[in-house]
């Protein structure tokens, strides 16, 4: 995973509410098995005039000049709700985001962030209300967001915390728990038996 | 000695595996579900990264959200580049050595449907899937959610997930529902009263008399907007229902005879995060008007006012009666409402009628290919046929728009599905969600009408 410590950026303001990842990335624009070719749909249905021909609408903060090699969205209330698919996490990632800050996360999507790298931060509406445009810095080890004289304080659990910090991968870590997952399976395979169906021929 | 429990605090108990170091827990999970649309790119990255499948015996995938639901269907889709993701989650379920349900198997059918069908899902287990809607399983007592495709990787390759304990929050609906008014309205008026971002960070827990009175079916409608609720998952506590229902499903345990069955339930004194009262006897039918879950009134009601965005994507203004509204297509299907019982109180409104001839497209898509035949053989597919409904084969269809079937531009649809986001089933397309009866009523009516006036 990758790995994340402090960013400065400019943020992005996306401040509409419930912003579901069929938005964030349509279906459609979900052309393959894989995790990459997915920035050009990212915000399809609000980003191009005509997604099909790919005209940009200049109105939409991502197409703005000043929006170019920006790292931060902002966004309202509930981001990311709607479908479980990991390709929003991908898509935003691949654009150039790294961190989004919201009011709230919808909570497959805070957890698809995390495990990819991208920190999903939560502020009040009215500290990311002063941020539009603005010079904002993330410092994770502190759980702080600076935007001019102010300072805001944001929570995050200590693992993913933890995790981001250092870049850990999540599957390499919980294999090393192994021998302790495999003797709870063996008390568990005899308390709830229905639980282990005999493999299949 | 623990003090009194809630039925998720059992659940999450009995699979905590062990704390890690910084302060998440390692969490069991029972089984692993996967579809065509997230279930090859997870099987694909293990295969690249030398991780086998820990237990393939408690995988399983289907083939559901893009496939065709036309008859006589195969691999091909209307999807640009959909057969790939088919071909290729064959591939990678086969090499996996998981169970796999594909395109032509008879037990084929949307994952939420097919799993309660054949007793995959059980009281007291945990299961995910990388899927939002795998919180309807809930409704058979199981912690059941939705995940993506890394935590699917993470499942499947270790047995567990590394969890930070969720909140719990108890939903409980006093009273009778009236006649006409279903599960499906419970959900839209929770979502309407207390948000789309209302259950975040919780496990929600439906109790009350209203929620013990509905069966299977309707639970899993109830359960299926969770996620619409932006709750980690509903549960309901098993009862004899649940059993009754279960007993004899193939991959079910013979007997539910063993004392863990009659424990997973809420102890009398156990406290929750949070607690919300809805009484169930003031519920009308419900649809919405806007573009979230949570812009739901009673179908009697009017138009309030919303975010503006909401009211210029959907044409209504606030202080519009949303009755009367004109609908271009009607469509019965998904996770949420195509199940045998929602098919049947369609029907009952639909036979002997015919849908308004201002519907440019109506579609019943059942929820699996056993309720399909289960309908079929009951008659249900030629009241549907005659009412003017296309009676398709099971899959997600057009609950999403993937770049392949469609409505007609510009239509205004009323669907019996859980998503009302600004183009979900397809660019400019608007989307009033609401019960199966609701849906078949507006159909007849050519404009969003209130089943109970067309009830016998």
């Amino acid at each position: 995973m990758k790995r994340f410590t402090t960013l400065t950026s400019r943020a992005i303001p996306l401040l509409r509410d419930n912003i579901d990842t069929d938005t964030v990335i349509p279906s459609r624009e979900m052309k393959s098995t894989g995790r990459t070719g997915l920035a050009d749909g990212l915000f399809a249905p609000w980003r191009y005039a005509d997604a099909a021909a790919r005209t940009p609408d200049p109105a939409f903060p991502l197409n703005q000049p000043e929006a170019a090699g920006q790292r931060i969205l902002l966004a309202g209330a509930n981001f990311g709700c709607g479908s479980s698919r990991e390709h929003a996490v991908w898509a935003l990632m691949e654009w150039g985001i790294a961190c989004v800050i919201a009011p709230g996360f919808a909570p497959i999507f805070q957890a698809n962030a995390l495990r990819n790298g991208l920190l999903p931060v939560v502020l009040p509406a009215p500290a990311i209300a002063a941020m539009p445009w603005a010079d904002v810095t993330i410092d994770l080890p502190a759980q702080t967001v600076a935007c001019g004289q102010s300072v805001h304080p944001f929570a995050i659990a200590p693992e993913p915390k933890e995790m981001l910090l250092e870049g850990l991968d999540a599957i390499d870590l919980t294999l090393k728990a192994r021998p302790q997952i495999d003797a709870w399976t063996a008390r568990d395979r005899a308390l709830r038996p229905w639980v282990y169906p005999e493999q299949q021929p | 000695m623990t003090g009194p429990r809630t039925f998720f605090a059992k659940i999450w108990d009995a699979h905590h595996v062990a704390d890690t170091a910084a302060g998440a827990a390692l969490i069991a999970i029972d089984r692993v579900f996967l579809h065509e649309r997230t279930g090859a790119a997870a099987l694909k990255a293990m295969a690249a990264a030398g991780r086998p499948v820990h237990d393939p015996a408690r995988v399983f995938a289907v083939m559901d959200h893009i496939v065709d639901t036309r008859p006589g269907r195969g691999d091909q889709t209307l999807m640009p580049g959909g057969q790939a993701f088919i071909t290729e989650t064959r591939e990678a379920a086969l090499a996996a050595g998981i169970t796999l349900f594909d395109v032509t198997d008879p037990d084929q059918g949307i994952t939420h449907v097919i799993s309660p069908e054949l007793g995959i899902v059980l009281p007291g287990l945990t299961l995910v899937a990388p899927d939002s809607h795998t919180c309807t399983q809930g409704a058979l007592g199981a912690l059941a959610w939705g995940i993506g495709s890394s935590e699917a990787e993470h499942a499947m390759a270790t047995g567990v997930l590394r969890l930070g304990r969720p909140q719990s929050m108890r939903v409980t609906f006093t009273g009778q529902l009236a006649p006409g008014v279903t599960a499906k309205d419970m959900a839209l008026a929770l979502l309407a009263t207390h948000g789309a971002g209302g259950g975040a960070g919780h496990v929600v827990e439906f109790a009350g008399e209203a929620v013990r009175a509905l069966d299977i079916e309707s639970r899993m409608t109830l359960c299926n907007m969770a996620t619409e609720f932006a709750a980690m998952t509903g549960i309901i506590a098993p009862d004899e229902r649940t059993y009754a229902y279960l007993a004899g499903r193939r991959h079910a345990p013979p007997a539910f005879d063993h004392p863990h069955w009659q424990s997973l339930h809420t102890d009398h004194g156990a406290t929750f995060d949070r607690e919300i009262v809805i009484d169930a006897g003031a519920l009308a039918p419900m649809v919405t008007w806007g573009t979230s879950p949570e812009h739901a009134v009673a179908v009697d009601g009017t138009v309030p006012q919303g975010p503006q965005r909401a009211h210029e994507y959907t044409g209504l203004a606030a202080g519009t009666p949303i009755k009367g509204t004109p609908i271009d297509a009607a469509f019965i299907g998904s996770c949420t409402n195509a199940r045998l019982s929602d098919l049947r109180r369609a029907a009952r409104l639909l036979k002997g009628r015919r849908i308004s001839p201002a519907i440019r497209k109506a579609l019943v898509v059942p929820g699996s290919m056993a309720v399909r035949r289960a309908a079929e053989a009951e008659g249900l597919d030629k009241v549907f046929a005659d009412a003017g409904f296309e009676w398709r084969e099971s899959g997600c269809s057009l609950c999403f728009y993937a770049g392949g079937e469609g409505f007609a531009p510009g239509s205004r649809t009323i669907s019996s599905t859980n998503r009302n986001f600004e183009g979900r089933q397809g660019p400019g397309i608007r989307t009033h969600i609401a019960s199966p009866e609701t849906v078949a009523a507006s159909a007849l009516a050519g404009a969003i009408a209130d089943p109970r006036e067309m009830m016998r």
